[in-house]
């Protein structure tokens, strides 16, 4: 399978990609790992005219701490993600997904960009209340993930705008789990789920949980985050709160699975995500 | 329209320059271009890993990489692993240990494998048969598949004791 042709440019700067981007017009588009974009260009559901390589830009790569942020670079792939454990859940979830070899190519940046609701860094960009940082020919904005994810495949970020970085609160005093369903190891999740829990002497001061493709986009499960906060940090108050995981969601049925069967996916998911958590369960 | 872009990519430690299509795929031109045929396409997909090939030091599909994202780059095929006529450890082990049947996705194991030995010299069962997720076999059941790349990883743990 060949994508059509399209015109090509890997510029040195932000500035010069920027520009690039702009003069490309509608059809133009950034490559980052391309294991989003190339896919589909292979299958000719994507035709750009022209891609915009960003592997050349300087500094778009790699994980700064400061502040309690975690300031992660949109080039920096699942695999360095991966292979820092100690930034807790954002390199448990990147090294979950697909397998070794896409995690090698694919980015953090490429995929919040993307918009695929299958995709797992999005719930947990949403869970963290972490924001993304764009930049365009007008300058610089910071946008929340509560504003990012639009639609299916549709983002916030703009069509001449880059993304440069990824804004993470570090919550180091949350215990944190992600579970995935799959049909094979190397799938794309049928529902996905990552927890956050803040546990004040066995009562959890705070909860927060993340859906990975129980909608056109990623979604908060409130209803279990406040059943759950102020209340035990136990199995059986889990268990409960976890049945609420479905509501409020809106899951696309597909070949793998019938919303009915993603419904009850996301409660057993939730359950197992937020045991991990609060450390009822081993990883 | 036919848009070129050279490209200077070092190849199982040859610098290869070629002006190539921007759409034409790694895997294309190591196979069409340098007839480099170890590698193979197995899915089209990213899925089966047949094509695997190291980039930079790293196992990746390069049915999924353009080859102008190499541009600049190393790539290691199945066919640069051999080091002065011998074979690498992990050819040897699934030589020994039958690793393969009909062989389609012996390359691309072999290469993931020699990624993971790489991280990790002492994997245990678990890391092997994780680091081999993204490589499909249709034959063997993978049971020899995984003895292979644990008996490589022993004997290169040997040899660095003998060394
Ligand atoms: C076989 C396979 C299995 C996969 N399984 C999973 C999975 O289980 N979970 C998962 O989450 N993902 C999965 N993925 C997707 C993978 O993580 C992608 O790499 C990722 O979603 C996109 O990142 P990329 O760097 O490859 O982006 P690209 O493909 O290069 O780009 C994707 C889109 O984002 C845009 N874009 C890229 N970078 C920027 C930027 N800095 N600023 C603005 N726009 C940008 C591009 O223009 C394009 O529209 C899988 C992919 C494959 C091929
Ligand atoms: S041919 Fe590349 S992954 Fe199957
Ligand atoms: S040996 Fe035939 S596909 Fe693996």
């Amino acid at each position: 399978m060949i994508p059509v042709e399209f015109e090509y440019a890997a510029p040195d700067s932000l500035e010069e990609a920027i520009d690039a981007l702009v003069q490309g017009g509608e059809d133009a588009k950034l490559l980052a790992g391309g294991h989003s974009l190339l896919p589909l260009m292979k299958l000719r559901l994507a035709a750009p005219t022209m891609l915009v390589d960003l592997r050349r830009v300087p500094g778009l790569r790699g994980v700064e701490r400061a502040d309690g942020t975690l300031r992660i670079g949109a080039m920096t792939r699942h695999a360095d993600l991966e292979d820092e454990p100690e930034l807790g859940l954002i390199s448990h979830a990147a090294g979950l997904i697909a397998d070794r070899q896409v995690r090698h190519r694919g980015t953090i940046g490429g995929s919040l960009a993307h918009g695929d609701p299958a995709s797992d860094l999005p719930a947990v960009l949403l869970a963290c209340e972490g924001s993304v940082g764009v930049e365009g020919s007008d300058g610089t904005r910071e946008i929340p993930a509560a504003e990012l994810f639009q639609d299916y495949l549709t983002t916030a970020v703009g069509e001449g705008e880059v993304m440069t970085e990824v804004r993470l609160p570090a919550l180091t005093d949350y215990g944190f789990g992600y579970r995935k369903f799959t049909r094979r190891a190397e799938d794309w999740a049928m529902v996905g789920v990552c927890a956050l829990v803040k546990a004040d002497n066995g009562t959890c001061e705070d909860a927060r949980v993340g859906l990975t493709h129980m909608s056109s986009v990623p979604l908060r499960a409130t209803a279990v985050e406040e059943a759950l906060r102020g209340s035990a940090l136990d199995a059986d108050s889990i268990a409960r709160a976890a049945e609420a995981a479905a509501e409020g969601t809106g899951p696309p049925g597909d070949l793998n699975a019938t919303p009915e069967y993603k419904r009850h996916l996301a409660r057993v998911l939730t359950r197992r995500a937020l045991e991990e958590a609060a450390g009822l369960t081993a990883a | 329209m036919s848009v070129r872009v050279s490209v200077s990519i070092t190849v199982n430690g040859e610098i290869k320059e070629r002006e190539v299509e921007s759409r034409l795929l790694l895997i294309h031109f190591l196979r069409d271009e340098l007839g480099l045929t170890g590698a193979h396409v197995g899915c089209d997909t990213t899925n089966c890993g047949a094509c695997t090939c190291h980039l930079d030091g790293e196992a990746v599909k390069t049915c999924t990489v353009l080859a102008v994202q190499a541009d600049g780059s190393d790539i290691v095929t199945i066919e640069g692993l051999a080091q002065n006529g011998s074979l690498h450890p992990l050819q040897e082990a699934f030589w020994e240990h039958h690793g393969l049947q009909c062989g389609y996705c012996t390359p691309g194991m072999i290469m993931a494998g020699a990624d993971l030995l790489k991280r990790n010299p002492d994997p245990s069962e678990d890391d092997v048969r994780e680091a081999l997720e993204g490589s499909l076999c249709r034959c063997t059941g993978y049971h020899n598949i995984v003895k292979a790349v644990q008996a490589a990883a022993q004997a290169g743990q040997s040899r660095e004791v003998a060394a």
